[in-house]
């Protein structure tokens, strides 16, 4: 069943940045889209809204960039919860290390090896 | 605006009228469509990466984070053997809304910039789209840090 | 004080029309697949054609036509007067880079993707002025180097909207003489900047449309002619919307075209080739005109037409900034006689 969730909800999600794309004006480019996701995840997470979505879609919510942002915010509120204001600028990056060094690391590494075709 | 004084606004509005009875629109449901699709089956296969990492018993955020590391690099690779601009050119948002749509904008950018060096062509490239990203997030998970610590 | 060869507002004519007395295109695989392809002097299929870099590729494919055109005419470099060229990169590169291999007296141009007709105006006026004998005129433009300059990497996933145009790969280059044997340039209308307030740099066409149509009805009032004295009326790069918008345009200013109006951008590709609304930059309207137009005068398919050149003078910054899209059109009239 988490199965069938992660491709609805993923699916869901995916179609919510094709309606801000087409709907919108030109002006609305997908790093408006990527901007908005991550923000908008970060937003709801915080009112505790995104953490249901969470477990019940499994990769479904965590793999668009709003669960990104989703675990930002949480990283953020359980940095505040440890080490009060200080967590607040520790906690989001943190959590999000994992994801923030492998998308370089391997973006590097891509950059390095692969010759961009047409 | 200085350039009122050739052509009018009203003008401008009338033009725009022409324009847009001749300009296509675009094809929302199939886009939506495909969207559902292409974005569905990234996730779908996130949960089956999620569900190896648990398997192999690591707890869900760390599952979770693994899952994450493994779509970049997926991505990372599709983009650079020319494949993932396909996805997304098929795709649209499902493709872009994605983890591995962010790891391919970072990747896309690097690449072709790699002819300009190191530094100032693959070093700050990769950010070309990822820096607005990270900007955005970590400034408004900040916020909500702030916000928790003052208000809880 | 009118000057002695102008006529009209905006049209300069000729005296002594200048030659075209060779021409050469080279395009990229795309273009060499579409339905001109055979028309074109050399297809590239490497997009980077041996180079390192697609701006080194491009930069090839200029040199390659203009040699190839001097070539055809029997010429050397020395027997040029003045080289025009330009392209789209910042601080047109590939033109300059071009110049410093030729050493020929160089003048740099940048009119966007109307560059072609604009180096064919001012090659013609240098040449029936009396400061030239000889005037080589070549511009390019490349797919990849386009894309990355003034859009996004060609990896980035994105989906294209379908009055995006696709940035032709490929180079023209023509030879204009005093005298010669060739298809000759008798008139040449400048156009005025245009800007109608589209600020969709993905749709060019509705830019560009205006100013192609002000410059079409501009010329036909300042010559008199009505549009049945062209076999053939062709612009540049406005594609298959701003095609439309640009006759619609015309007819509001009282003229037909409908039945001899084309647009290099439409020809250059067939349906099937995921190129959207058709062709655009400098090359397009180069190779197109350089190859297929100049068979067409030669083998008797047509004998006289006017093309407009069509560009956008837009910039990233300005597209970033907000800014609505300034579009131009230069027309020229190229026409072959008899025994010429």
């Amino acid at each position: 069943m988490e199965y069938f969730w992660a491709f609805v909800i993923g699916g869901a999600i995916c179609v919510i940045g094709q309606l801000l794309m087409d709907l919108t004006s030109y002006k609305f480019s997908p790093a408006h889209v990527l901007v908005t996701f991550v923000s908008a995840g970060a937003i709801i997470s915080a009112f505790g809204l995104y953490q249901p979505l969470v477990n019940l879609a499994g990769a479904g919510a965590t793999v668009p960039l709003s669960g990104f942002g989703h675990l930002l915010a949480q990283g953020t509120i359980s940095g505040v919860k440890q080490n009060g204001l200080l967590g607040a600028f520790s906690g989001g990056v943190t959590a999000a290390a994992v994801g923030i060094t492998a998308a370089v690391v391997f973006g590097y590494l891509a950059a390095l090896t692969f010759r961009p075709r047409s | 605006m200085s350039d009122s004084m050739v052509i009018s606004e009203k003008q401008k509005r009338e033009y725009a009228e022409i324009v847009n009875q001749i300009k296509p629109k675009p094809r929302v449901w199939c886009n939506i469509f495909r969207a559902f699709i292409v974005g569905g089956l990234i996730c779908l296969l996130g949960q089956f990466i999620l569900s190896f990492f648990q398997n192999r018993g690591l707890n869900v955020n760390e599952a979770a984070a693994a899952t994450s590391a493994t779509l970049v690099f997926l991505a990372a690779f599709l983009t650079g053997v020319g494949v993932y601009d396909e996805v997304s050119r098929f795709g649209g948002a499902g493709g872009i809304v994605p983890i591995t749509g962010f790891a391919n904008s970072m990747v896309s950018s690097a690449l072709e910039y790699r002819a300009e060096g190191l530094v100032f062509g693959v070093g700050s490239r990769l950010f070309t789209i990822a820096g607005p990203v990270l900007v955005w997030g970590i400034v408004t998970a900040w916020a909500v840090g702030i916000f928790y610590y003052f208000f809880t | 004080m009118v000057a002695p060869k102008k006529n009209g507002l905006q049209t300069v004519w000729f005296q002594n029309p200048p030659v075209i007395i060779s021409t050469a295109s080279v395009a990229g695989s795309r273009e060499g697949e579409g339905p001109l392809g055979k028309t074109f002097d050399k297809i590239v299929y490497d997009t980077y054609y041996g180079e390192n870099t697609w701006e080194k590729a491009e930069k090839q494919m200029m040199m390659d036509a203009m040699k190839k055109a001097l070539q055809k005419a029997n010429l050397q470099k020395e027997d040029v007067d003045f080289m025009l060229a330009g392209d789209l990169l910042n601080q047109i590169i590939s033109a300059g880079f071009s110049a410093r291999s030729m050493s020929i007296p160089f003048l740099g141009l940048y009119g966007a993707c109307s560059t072609m007709y604009e180096g064919l105006a001012l090659g013609a006026m240098l040449i029936d002025g009396g400061f030239a004998e000889r005037v080589l005129i070549a511009t390019s433009s490349h797919y990849n180097t386009a894309e990355r300059q003034y859009r996004f990497p060609t990896e980035l996933g994105l989906q294209r909207p379908m009055t995006a145009q696709w940035t032709v790969t490929g180079a023209g280059a023509a030879l204009l003489a005093r005298e010669g044997s060739g298809p000759v340039i008798t008139h040449a209308t400048i156009g005025k900047v245009m800007d109608m307030g589209i600020g969709d740099a993905q749709d060019m066409g509705s830019a560009m449309a205006p100013a192609a149509a002000d410059t079409i009805t501009c010329h036909l009032q300042d010559t008199g002619r009505k549009p049945d004295y062209y076999d053939l009326i062709i612009t540049g790069d406005l594609g298959v919307f701003g095609k439309k918008l640009a006759e619609q345009l015309v007819r509001q200013n009282g003229y037909e075209i409908r039945d001899r109006f084309a647009d290099c951008g439409v020809l250059i590709y067939n349906g099937s080739q995921d190129v959207h609304a058709g062709g655009s930059g400098c090359g397009c309207s180069a190779v197109v005109t350089c190859g297929y137009l100049m068979e067409q005068l030669r083998t008797g398919m047509y004998k006289r037409f006017i093309g407009i050149g069509t560009g956008v003078l837009l910039s990233p910054c300005s597209v970033q900034q907000g800014e609505t899209i300034p579009g131009i059109g230069h027309a020229v009239v190229i026409e072959m006689r008899q025994g010429g």
